[in-house]
């Protein structure tokens, strides 16, 4: 019995446990300690929860691209978050001659609905043409292939930004009809410019689910991420979906560049969709990747939890200038939960031909 | 002219040659079965059929045209359907989103309508499990949805890749009288099948494969009668 339980023992799963259970302690004492110093306010955590609602649901956008793609393909779109920067990098020049003209100021509805069109467009039409050139023909090679197109393909937008629009950083204009507004609910001051993105982005997810859940295509999108062969037998083109499905990850990804826009207007640059692509990423994991309402709650989760992880965690230990450590928190999150959780929080078990 | 005719097709996985020539006929209305002990080619053939794979050398007419390379989802729309071998039901899916998906072709409101009336009425077990997820019926549940499925595209030939399968006697008895059923209300059927006594017996005609080749050609009743047939294919000595 006991040689047994030696055959089994393994070093790694015990350092393994060991890593989890220090994580789960670290967090506690974390959380413990910055309660009990009380140094903020319960405004400014509502204030820290609703900001990183928002910012969620930016990554829950983009996400939803990895998600979908992931779940059709079984392979990660690594220029997604360049197909989001382009949307969002072309709807910038539009969104300031807006405001040059005054029409932003006068229609503050119709601009921002013509912004997310442009850029919504944009990264469809790219998305579908990067799946057109760097994965179809690669269809059946091995799994590691397109992904080192993928990269290609993400350099290849990169500095065709570049040097179209040169290194320099551009803003979106501050819309007037938002800008210091705020929503005064239960003693708890919310920027306008926050509730106007989390409503729009989650409308938009309501807008996906319904579409994949009910309609003919969506479907049929579903049909070809269980099994393409049967699919095809159904008449259904399987090509065609497949570029479908680009086409939708792109145009959220450039509807989520606009809302990013309206909620921190700076940091406009070619090099823009790196960092949020990362954190999507890590969201589409987080949820479960493949999964489609995984996704958009790990966007969520993560927004959040980045939002008050460093203040709530890291500030109780005694760490110095937190808020500077926002992305490390979020790339601890993705390297603890591909440790432990590779089946995201969720735990949507991955099926034989997924594994 | 024959409904579906196959001309001296060779079809290949890489180097390893499966098919070496095979040439049948199917005419309007018949069932013809495809015999043929494992790994003989049975399934490769309805594969090269219904444009899965393309076949390297041969033709193969369907009512009337030419459809050698023509790929499979075009084929659906011309009402060639296939079962294919382990059903391949969408489990995710549920019972109505996979007969659904049978229609994906279609756009006559009414005709699907109707058909899936058809097909509730033949399985009448599939109706209660509707709202199911297609993973969690049974095997012969499951049977019954890929042949309903196939069904909804409203095809004029059927193929089905060994439909009793892994089913209890009961079950198999059902599934054939379903087969004997949908063809007569007018579908045509290619049957391929392990249990060559059950195809026989419901079939017209029939050709035994082996590695490859069709070595016999007969109608069912005489080749029930061959002593190959009896001795290899239906366990009589
Ligand atoms: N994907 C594949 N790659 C390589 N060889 C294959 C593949 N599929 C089938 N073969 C080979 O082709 C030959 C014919 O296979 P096929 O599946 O058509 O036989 P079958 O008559 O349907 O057998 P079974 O009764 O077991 O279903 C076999 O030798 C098989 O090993
Ligand atoms: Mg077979």
């Amino acid at each position: 019995m006991l040689k047994q339980y030696f055959d089994r023992f393994s070093w790694v799963d015990f350092f393994l446990r060991v890593f989890q259970l220090a994580a789960v302690v670290v967090i506690i004492v974390g959380i413990f300690n910055s309660i009990g110093a009380a140094k903020y306010t319960s405004g400014q955590w509502v204030t820290l929860v609703f900001a990183g609602l928002a910012q969620g649901s930016i990554y829950a956008l983009i996400a939803l691209g990895y998600t979908l793609v992931y779940g059709i393909l079984l392979m990660i779109n690594f220029a997604h978050g360049d197909v989001y920067m382009a949307g969002a990098f072309t709807a910038v020049f539009l969104a300031n001659s807006m405001a040059a003209s005054g029409f932003l100021a006068t229609h503050p509805v119709w601009a921002v609905l013509l912004l997310i069109l442009l850029a919504a467009s944009v990264s469809m039409v790219l998305n579908v043409v990067v799946e057109r050139v760097a994965y179809r023909p690669l269809r059946g090679a091995p799994r590691l292939v397109p992904l080192i197109t993928a990269i290609g393909a993400s350099f290849t937008i990169e500095y065709t930004f570049r040097g179209l629009y040169g290194a320099e950083f551009q803003s979106y204009p501050i819309i007037p009809a938002l800008d210091g507004q705020y929503w005064n609910v239960a003693g708890f001051a919310i920027p306008y410019t926050q509730i106007v993105v989390l409503v729009a982005a989650i409308l938009l997810m309501a807008a996906l689910f319904f579409f994949i859940e009910r309609t003919k295509i969506g479907k049929a999108m579903r049909a070809v991420s269980e099994d393409k062969e049967v699919a095809r037998l159904m008449g259904i083109d399987v090509d065609k979906t497949i570029m479908i499905t680009f086409a939708i990850g792109g145009a959220l990804a450039g509807a989520a560049g606009v809302f990013n826009g309206i909620f921190r207007p700076q940091g406009v640059f070619f090099f823009m969709g790196f960092i949020p692509g990362i954190k999507a990423f890590t969201a589409a994991v987080l949820g479960g990747i493949g999964n489609i309402p995984g996704a958009m709650v790990g966007g969520l989760f993560l927004g959040v939890f980045e939002a008050i992880g460093p203040n709530l965690i890291l500030e109780g230990l005694g760490i110095p200038a937190v808020n500077q450590l926002r992305d490390a928190f979020a790339f601890t999150i993705l390297v603890l939960i591909l440790i432990f959780r590779p089946q995201g929080i969720f735990g949507e078990r991955l099926s034989e031909t997924k594994a | 002219m024959a409904m579906l005719e196959i001309n001296d097709i060779h079809t290949y996985y890489g180097n390893i040659h499966a098919l070496k020539g095979i040439s049948l006929t199917v005419e309007e209305g018949e069932i013809v079965t495809l015999i043929g002990a494992n790994g003989a080619g049975k399934t490769t053939t309805l594969r090269t059929i219904s444009g899965l794979l393309t076949p390297r050398e041969g033709s193969i007419s369907y009512l009337g045209n030419d459809i050698t390379g023509v790929p499979a989802h075009d084929l659906v729309y011309q009402r060639m359907a296939m079962v294919p071998e382990g059903r391949g039901v969408f489990a995710k899916l549920t019972v109505q989103e996979n007969l659904e998906m049978g229609a994906y072709s279609r756009n006559d409101k009414e005709g699907i309508a109707r058909d899936f009336e058809r097909v509730f009425e033949l399985f009448p077990r599939l109706k209660e499990r509707r709202k199911q997820v297609a993973g969690t019926l049974s095997g012969g549940e499951q049977q019954m949805l890929a042949t309903g499925r196939a069904m909804m595209t409203s095809p004029r030939l059927l193929m089905l890749d060994e439909p009793s399968m892994g089913l209890a006697p009961v079950l198999v008895d059902a599934v054939f009288d379903a087969i004997v059923e949908i063809n007569k209300e007018g579908t045509t059927i290619l049957l391929v099948e392990q249990n060559a006594l059950m195809a026989l017996s419901i079939a017209n005609r029939g050709y035994v494969l082996q590695t490859g080749q069709i070595v016999l050609h007969d109608d069912a009743a005489a080749l029930k009668q061959n002593e190959m047939v009896q001795k290899a294919y239906l366990g009589m000595d």
